[in-house]
């Protein structure tokens, strides 16, 4: 699928850099998969690429000063963004070496005193993959379910927690659905239980206030490419006070505070600043035009659509994602009959396992439906034109679609699909 | 993915898009596949007193790959007798789509779509299966 962000037109224009004359290019409605960088964000960059080159870890020349004072700069900035102080942020190569980091490093620096760690079954792969890893060292992981409506359940994490409890490890925003989970409450009871508080926050910087002080959060992965910054940089916060131990997974120079060595990227970090220093100040505003457009795709679809479903919390959730399902329509050919708008699909037709959307699954969505949903992310660039002709295509689409559907057919015949012995293949 | 022109023709213009009645003895209906598997396919065949397809028709829930299978089946099967449209393999729909290797599921299942309608309708005029197919529908 294409992304819409080639670099030469994002240099070239300021005002729709997806560029007016090429047509071709589907509407991007996936800014959940990744956002384009913005074009503010590469200029700020440009110059850490040619002539201020410098390593920011030389103490010896003006070069490695600038260098240092711009990554330095952009510490502050994300610092900023989720209320944390400079000290406090690590960078890394994204969110996935930040959750890698944060879950690996805290179990294994605590597991000779305390081996448990709890999650929830929706998280990212990145997060249930390094918690299976970790029990192959031993460590217990309890993997929490979700509601129905995607939200953890609270009463149901106080239980999970004992004495052996070492770090609790819960998304702040998901990926799929857009559902915010309870960070405050979560964080809370964390705090009085004394069990570290992780959460994966890709999806929600620059989305959703975030303050890692009220919200008591002692861990937080962060990811540039959400956020409108450039790919392969990310960081993760690690809370001073009290301190947060872990052990590191690369080591070397002893860069980040032995951490995370490695020379720090300085175009990618200063993109990183600025990209979070971009949505702090715009988030309430953007998050208010983004509602609109969201209740606008909302309604152009179930006003002219029967039979379709919106998959997690519609008010705990971040505007600028929507995941529905369309009854008696499999996702993978719907989206093969809007290809003129990029889209991701619950729909698992072309994997090996053939399994639908696990975070569907989890919130208890049926196979038949998790079969029919599509994920629309839009953001930043997304217009109120993409958004209609995106309704337009879809309820199209849909209606073909279904017109040709043996399962709808059946449906308005009054057959329950369920009565059916189906073969399973 | 990448799909070939002829698949995204199938899917585009679909043939045969439609029901037949199925309760006319002369139709043979085939249903194969699962909502909770991602695709069902629905074909159906009015055969004449000369046992030829006279027509041909389907619905299918599933990926672009199944409706283009199911599309060239019913194309396919207009026309012939139903023991030479018996013998279309899942290979030869796969080959003529340039199917992805995994989306061969779906010509296998349109393959047991054709299988299942001949069954259909074998049973309802009191015909037996042809040995030779029912080992190849199994």
């Amino acid at each position: 699928m294409n992304a819409n962000s080639k670099p030469s037109e994002a240099m070239n224009s300021t005002t729709d850099f997806r560029g007016k004359n090429a047509p071709a290019e589907p509407i991007y409605l996936d800014y959940q998969a990744t956002t384009p960088t913005d074009p503010r964000v590469v200029d700020a960059m440009l110059p850490y690429f040619t002539q201020k080159f410098g390593n920011p870890h030389s103490r010896n020349h003006a070069h490695g000063w600038d260098a240092e004072a711009a990554v330095e700069n952009a510490r502050r900035q994300v610092a900023s963004i989720i209320k944390a102080d400079e000290r406090e942020v690590v960078f890394t190569s994204g969110a996935t070496e930040s959750n890698n980091l944060a879950i690996k490093g805290v179990m294994r620096f605590h597991k000779d005193r305390r081996n448990h760690m709890i999650t929830l079954v929706t998280e990212h792969k990145c997060v249930l993959d390094s918690a299976r890893h970790l029990e192959m060292e031993g460590v217990d992981v309890t993997y929490l379910p979700v509601q129905q409506n995607g939200l953890v359940d609270l009463a149901v994490l106080k239980a999970a927690i004992t004495d052996k409890t070492a770090l609790v490890s819960i998304m702040a925003v998901n990926n799929e659905i857009g559902v915010i989970q309870p960070l405050a409450e979560i964080g809370k009871i964390c705090r009085e239980r004394g069990v570290h508080f992780h959460t994966d926050a890709a999806q929600a910087v620059g989305k959703i206030p975030l303050d890692v002080n009220a919200m008591n959060i002692d861990l937080m992965s962060i990811s540039g490419h959400k956020v409108y910054g450039p790919k392969g940089i990310g960081a993760l916060y690690v809370r001073r006070k009290p301190r947060v131990r872990l052990e590191a997974l690369i080591h070397g120079g002893g860069q980040e505070r032995g951490l995370r060595s490695g020379t720090l990227p300085t175009p990618l970090c200063v993109g990183l600043g600025e990209a979070c220093a971009i949505a702090e100040r715009e988030m309430a505003a953007e998050a208010e035009r983004l509602r609109y457009l969201r209740d606008r795709l909302l309604k152009g679809i179930s006003d002219a659509l029967p039979e379709t479903y919106v998959n997690g919390d519609l008010e705990q959730r971040i505007p600028g994602n929507l995941n529905i399902s369309f009854a008696y329509v499999e996702g993978e050919g719907l989206m093969m009959g809007i290809k003129n708008l990029a889209v991701s699909s619950g729909s698992a037709c072309t994997s090996a396992s053939r399994e639908p959307s696990y975070v569907l699954r989890a919130l208890g969505v049926e196979e038949e439906l998790a079969h029919t949903s599509l994920r629309f992310g839009f953001g930043r660039f997304t217009t109120e034109q993409d958004i209609d002709i995106a309704v337009e295509n879809v309820v199209s689409a849909v209606r073909r679609l279904r017109s040709m559907s043996p399962l709808w057919e059946m449906a308005q015949e009054g057959i329950d699909i369920k009565s059916i012995k189906w073969a399973e293949h | 993915m990448t799909y070939s022109a002829k698949l995204i023709d199938h899917y585009e213009n679909p043939r045969n898009v439609g029901a037949l009645d199925k309760g006319d003895p002369t139709v043979g209906t085939g249903l194969v596949g699962a909502p909770a598997c991602g695709d069902v396919m629905k074909l159906q065949i009015k055969v004449g007193r000369d046992g030829v397809i006279e027509d041909a028709k389907f619905k299918t829930f599933g990926c672009g790959s199944a409706i283009a299978s199911s599309s060239l089946a019913t194309e396919w099967i207009k026309g012939k007798s139903i023991d030479e449209a018996e013998t279309i393999k899942n290979t030869d729909i796969a080959q003529q789509l340039s199917l992805p290797p995994v989306k061969i599921h779906c010509s296998v299942l349109a393959e047991d779509a054709i299988k299942a309608a001949i069954r259909d309708y074998r049973e309802k005029n009191g015909q037996a299966a042809a040995p030779a197919a029912e080992a190849a529908a199994r």
